[in-house]
């Protein structure tokens, strides 16, 4: 009877529609931490204040912030569902199981979720970001800027996006500098300052120089501009959000996450009726994914050479998993000239040849 | 000069009207709060403490407040057993998460069996886990005097390791490509803990709390263990010339508490939250301490508590979403009402005197 009597609500506010056509679009957000996280829900939400720039009047956003995932998450967007949103971003991996759970009672209702991997209705769609393409990048700077040939990368939690990461700054900072080694930190969360920073401070004390991060608070870059007050030479890379206040070092370049594009897109199709089911994962090309300024601590050169890779994954000609590459076993994953396919990457569940240590399980 | 001067009982009368007060007062002081943040007070508060019961979607809400309030209940009828015989477990919150993980890994090695006794099983696990991590702190106190405080709170901190441990490595879906999280019980019909009337909210976990409720009413009142816990609270020298065995009495109250914990923890996994995951620990084992004080220890107390602190979480959700209030508001919101119930709980044991100290007047003596 719950479906049944929340199918009714559901359907009386389809009915309502209609009658209000002249309303604006009703756009709601859920996310995971407070907008002023400074990284991950930052973004989200710059995300949707571009949403209500784009569309002005036409729009009304609202949303929901330190939504905790679980019991509360069904609630919380069952809640937005029924004030009438036509469209619910729900931005964290977490909320996969409620998402799908809601949409189920909320047919008319349009459900988009972040980095997760399951559409069971035909309202749901998932949409992610090709952050590996920007930790090519970092890693190609990473790789020049290292003088200990230590670089650091403080993972959250071993699921195949974070391994991308990995394996692509490796790659990328292995091909400038055959003797890079990689740190590995494995945290377990997306955003706890006390556990990153003390991660960061370990690393350092192993003689890592330059840091890059999976976690979205700015503690590593604390830290890293800490131990440079203290006579140490360490670099760090923006995560989510560009964490320019620690430019130029040591944070030296970052990956933005730029919702943006996709918001507008979306919201944009609802509008004029061409949206459709879809699981998408843009990158660079979509502007989804971007090298926030590189400061003057990076040599013109490695500058140089950091943005024409950014202008050929951008332009579609360079892809950072492109062969001959060995998993860490030192078995052939990808041939010469072989690039990989997006299923390989979506489970990539394995280090390449040349990173040391095992990934958790 | 304003003086507070203690009475010589405690004044039932403010017992029983202190919690109302509190009320009273965290409506007003959160209502200038939420102006002083530019938003309508009377709406904010209409949408928090109203809205959820009498509104448009109460429909929906009501459920929601059960579902909330209903592993709120179980936990705070156990640990106010403690709380009145000065027994402090502060790690219902652990307790809650090993009984999760108890409950929920006994149902798992039978995945993806189909049937029905498996969800009875998991909450008997869920129970017994609860129990035995409450055990820890109770044999160690019993055996060596260590301080129950101390030894549950930092338990905790272990059972959030082992909750992570659990999600990511050996209680994580296998079909999941290496995303943390279990297998989702909810959508498993053989475990999943389901409402017993669609459409309410009451899913087994809000039963157990009912009976829980009555048992420990009972038990209190008429029990001579109950009897026990009271005096042991109140005169624990006395207790002890009456024959109460103090050792006896931290086990079984914090046994009883740690089982209840676990089956919150279980009902909350297999329903509402749906499988552990990371942040499976929503705060309910210390959100409980403040429900068992907001209740006065006493278990029909802890029901109209319990709801209370669900209003304001499910009501204060609301708020967020509709009203734009942010979420640190809403917290200092909920904050505000154990502040204030703890300052107007000082006029329960205390009388406040204005004006000056008067001597006795000194008549007669020894000239």
């Amino acid at each position: 009877m719950k479906r049944r009597t929340i199918l009714a609500g559901a359907i009386a506010l389809g009915l309502a529609t209609p009658a209000f056509a002249e309303d604006p679009l009703k756009v709601g957000f859920v996310y995971v931490g407070p907008i002023g996280d400074g990284g991950w829900t930052f973004q989200h939400d710059q995300g949707r204040l571009a949403v209500e720039e784009a569309f002005g009047d036409k729009v009304e956003t609202i949303y929901q912030e330190s939504v905790p995932e679980g019991a509360d998450a069904e609630r919380v967007i069952t809640q937005m569902a029924l004030q009438g949103a036509d469209i619910i971003f729900t931005t964290s991996f977490g909320y996969m199981d409620a998402t799908n759970a809601v949409a189920a009672k909320f047919p008319d209702v349009k459900f988009e979720h972040a980095t997760g991997f399951k559409r069971e209705h035909p309202n749901v769609s998932t949409y992610d970001a090709r952050f590996y393409e920007g930790r090519a990048v970092i890693g190609h700077i990473a790789g020049n800027m290292t003088e200990t040939n230590k670089i650091g990368y403080i993972a959250s939690f071993p699921i195949p996006e974070v391994i991308q990461g990995i394996n692509s700054a490796y790659l990328h900072a292995a091909k400038v500098n055959p003797d890079v080694e990689m740190v590995v930190s494995w945290v377990y969360t997306w955003f706890d300052p006390a556990k990153e920073a003390d991660a960061a401070r370990a690393m350092i004390d192993q003689g890592v120089d330059v840091i890059m991060q999976h976690t979205d608070s700015t503690a590593p870059q604390a830290a890293a501009a800490e131990a440079n007050e203290n006579g140490g030479r360490v670099f760090t890379f923006g995560q989510a959000s560009d964490m320019s206040a620690f430019a130029p070092v040591p944070r030296v370049a970052s990956i933005i996450d730029d919702w943006s594009p996709y918001y507008i897109k979306r919201v944009g199709e609802l509008m004029d009726g061409t949206y459709e089911q879809t699981a998408s994962w843009g990158g660079m090309p979509e502007g989804e994914v971007v090298i926030g300024e590189i400061t003057d601590a990076v040599p013109a050169e490695v500058k140089a050479e950091a943005l024409a890779m950014v202008e050929a994954i951008t332009a579609g000609e360079y892809h950072p998993f492109t062969g001959p590459i060995n998993k860490q076993d030192g078995t052939a994953w990808l041939a010469d000239g072989e690039v990989a396919d997006d299923g390989a990457l979506a489970t990539m569940d394995f280090y390449v040849e040349g990173i040391s240590g095992d990934i958790p399980n | 000069m304003i003086r507070l001067e203690r009475r010589p009982t405690s004044s039932k009368a403010w017992g029983a009207a202190s919690p109302l007060l509190a009320v009273a007062l965290t409506m007003v002081a959160g209502g200038l709060m939420f102006a002083a943040l530019g938003k309508d007070p009377f709406l904010a508060i209409r949408t928090i403490f109203w809205d959820p019961i009498f509104g448009e979607f109460a429909w929906y809400f009501r459920g929601q407040l059960l579902v909330k309030a209903a592993p709120l209940i179980l936990i705070a009828v156990g640990l106010a057993l403690g709380f009145r015989a000065g027994i402090w477990n502060i790690g219902a919150e652990g307790q809650y998460i090993i009984g999760a993980i108890c409950g929920a890994a006994a149902g798992l090695v039978f995945y993806p069996a189909e049937t029905r006794l498996i969800f009875p099983m998991m909450v008997v696990f869920g129970a017994l886990g609860g129990f035995l991590w409450a055990m820890i702190p109770a044999l160690l106190k019993v055996r060596f005097g260590t301080n129950e405080i101390l030894v549950s709170l930092m338990l905790v901190y272990v059972a959030e390791n082992i909750l992570a441990s659990a999600a990511v490595s050996w209680l994580r879906n296998p079909d999941a490509v290496g995303f943390p999280g279990s297998r989702n019980l909810s959508q498993w019909p053989a475990a999943a803990n389901l409402e017993l009337i669609e459409g309410t909210g009451a899913h087994w976990g809000v039963m157990a709390a009912v009976v829980a409720v009555i048992f420990a009413q009972v038990m209190l009142t008429r029990h001579l263990i109950g009897f026990q816990i009271r005096l042991t609270g109140a005169a624990p020298r006395a207790a002890r010339f009456a024959g109460v065995r103090p050792a006896r009495l931290v086990v079984l109250c914090l046994g009883v508490a740690g089982a209840l914990a676990g089956m919150a923890g279980l009902f909350e996994v297999a329903g509402p939250a749906g499988q552990i995951s990371i942040d499976f620990a929503s705060g309910y084992g210390f959100t409980a301490i403040i429900v068992a004080f907001l209740g006065r220890l006493n278990p029909l107390g802890i029901v109209a508590a319990g709801l209370l602190m669900a209003l304001t979480y499910v009501g204060g959700d609301n708020a967020a979403g509709n009203l734009g209030i942010p979420g640190a508001a809403i917290s200092a919101f909920q904050g505000m009402l154990l502040f204030f119930l703890l300052a107007v709980d000082v006029l329960t044991n205390f009388r406040v005197r204005i004006g000056a100290r008067k001597v006795a007047p000194f008549s007669g003596g020894p000239g």
